[in-house]
């Protein structure tokens, strides 16, 4: 079996406070948040009344979709995946194909959790009316799991796999790995992978429900999503898109691609809700073998590890999941990585969160900076208790580096863990 | 409403649905959806949907799987706004 090295080539990303990579680099650096009030939560009866949602125009939409498919589009999910995705492709410096031949090389593994909830809900009301024949041609395409990525696909003309997988809040990272598996064995030269989270109160209500959400800034939203903090109390929901351009070294050198990372490797595992494992709590023993698997698989030490770009949702988990990172990297107080959130500034972007993340953390080595932490100025003491307060960075950090950790955890007792390095080009 | 307004109407309708232009412009009876303005099959109950709110008429089942030319169409459309002013 081959085993090539796998880079990544080309970022997109549809996210609550940019809608594309220049624009989420600043927001980055500058703690710009995405957090905004929501009227239709509001009025719905919310606890959570705050969120984050990708601002985007009909202009731009546009520019995406034909007036076709716009005719009847009513899916967030899919919009804000083939933005990032053509985006991202775009960015990589690679073409739509105008002739019939697919790319055979190039294929797409594009994650979400559900598709086009706002259709569906349409769907729904107009069968109980006794109106099932209104439908029309484009409720399965929009309902449908893999309907992102079979957008996605069709636009580029991709001739690989294509497929959606979902993994609760792991998808984003889980998507990253299955493509980068499938350029390492060599089944494919090229894959697009990245996840989506359509928005709104049908996907956000069972959360508000189950209240893991924070309801106590509705005043204040950009204060709302508070990971680390000692008043973090729940998540704040958002939604968007990331995606990514996965290709082989050789592929990428042959082009001369702009190559922004390399893949080292990374692992998937559950923790079978065994243990303290359930369907909404981690196991801990298996988010600690999946960072050291993830680590194993990658060639590298623990202590290596410069940088961990979080989960951590703002919930009272966060200390429990710093506690994991330090089991797992075998290390002190003093020695923990530097470790970010982004969820502070966009919030919990559900099954697009792994890809979004892995966006910045991608931007970060690249570009050799460690974005600051918001909403984190009242550290949670039991945090405190496990590592140095100087590596949670709240300040902006101008430094080159060449080992990045990211990690997803979701429902499901899932887990999800990638190991990125600076490509420094020979 | 004569046949020419009709078919006019019905042009409106289609031209979202087919990116034939040449053979948009010259539409008259004889055009076949699929074969000479290639359009999606899975679009043709789209269309359909469309008419029946242009022209306040339901279409059943049978005369849907009929409507795969301009002629078929315009007939059955006639057929039902007649129907409905009877």
């Amino acid at each position: 079996m081959d085993n090539n090295r796998v880079v990544i080539t080309g970022l997109g990303v549809c996210g609550p406070n940019a809608t594309n990579v220049p624009d989420f680099v600043h927001a980055l650096k500058n703690g710009i948040s995405g957090i905004t009030h929501q009227s239709d939560l509001e009025a719905l009866g919310f606890s959570c009344q705050i969120a984050g949602k990708p601002p985007l125009t009909e202009d731009r939409i546009a520019q995406y979709f034909s007036s076709l498919e716009l005719k009847n589009l009513n899916s967030t999910g899919i919009v804000y995946g083939v933005i990032a995705a053509l985006d991202a492709w775009e960015n990589a410096g690679l073409k739509l194909s105008d002739i019939n031949e697919p790319d055979w090389d190039s294929g797409t593994i594009f994650g979400t959790g559900t598709s086009g909830i706002d259709k569906f809900r349409w769907a729904i009301n107009k069968i109980d009316d006794m109106e099932i024949r209104k439908l029309g041609s484009s409720v399965v395409v929009q309902t449908m799991a893999s309907g992102v990525s079979a957008f996605i696909a069709g636009k580029i003309g991709l001739g690989n796999q294509v497929s959606t997988n979902s993994s609760a809040c792991a998808t984003g990272v889980e998507s990253i790995l299955l493509a980068y598996d499938r350029i390492k064995s060599g089944r494919a030269k090229r894959m697009l992978a990245g996840s989506t989270s359509d928005s709104g109160p049908y996907i956000w209500g069972g959360f508000d429900a189950m209240k893991v959400c924070n309801y106590k800034h509705n005043d204040a939203p950009e204060k709302g999503s508070r990971p680390m903090s000692a008043t973090a109390s729940g998540f704040v929901p958002g939604s968007g898109a990331g995606a990514l351009v996965l290709e082989s070294l050789e592929s990428a050198l042959l082009r001369s691609a702009p190559i922004y990372a390399e893949v080292l490797g990374g692992d998937l595992n559950s923790g079978g809700q065994r243990g303290l494992g359930t369907m909404t709590a981690p196991n801990p023993v298996a988010v600690q073998r999946c960072i050291k698997k993830a680590i194993d698989n990658a060639g590298i030490r623990a202590n290596e590890i410069e940088v961990i770009n979080g989960h951590l949702t703002a919930t009272t988990k966060d200390a429990l999941e710093i506690e994991n990172w330090k089991t797992a990297l075998d290390t002190s107080k003093q020695k923990f990585p530097y470790i970010n959130s982004i969820k502070g500034l966009i919030g919990h972007c559900i099954s697009a969160a792994g890809s979004i993340e892995t966006v910045a953390s991608v931007l970060q080595l690249a570009e050799g900076f460690i974005f600051p932490n918001v909403n984190c100025e009242d550290l949670n003491p039991a945090i405190a208790d496990l590592i140095n307060e100087s590596r949670i960075p709240q300040q902006l950090i101008n430094k080159q580096f060449n080992y990045l950790a990211k990690a997803s955890f979701g429902f499901g007792d899932v887990n999800a863990c990638i190991i990125l390095k600076k490509y420094n080009y020979e | 409403m004569s046949k020419e307004e009709i078919i006019a109407e019905l042009k409106n309708i289609i031209t979202p649905y087919s990116e034939e232009t040449i053979a948009l412009q010259s539409i008259d009876d004889d055009t076949d959806f699929l074969k000479d303005l290639k359009i999606n099959s899975a679009n043709l109950v789209d269309i359909v949907l469309d008419i029946e709110d242009r022209f306040n008429i339901e279409i059943d089942n049978d005369s849907m799987a009929k409507m795969l030319t301009v002629k078929a169409t315009v007939d059955i459309i006639e057929n039902k706004r007649q129907g409905n002013a009877g």
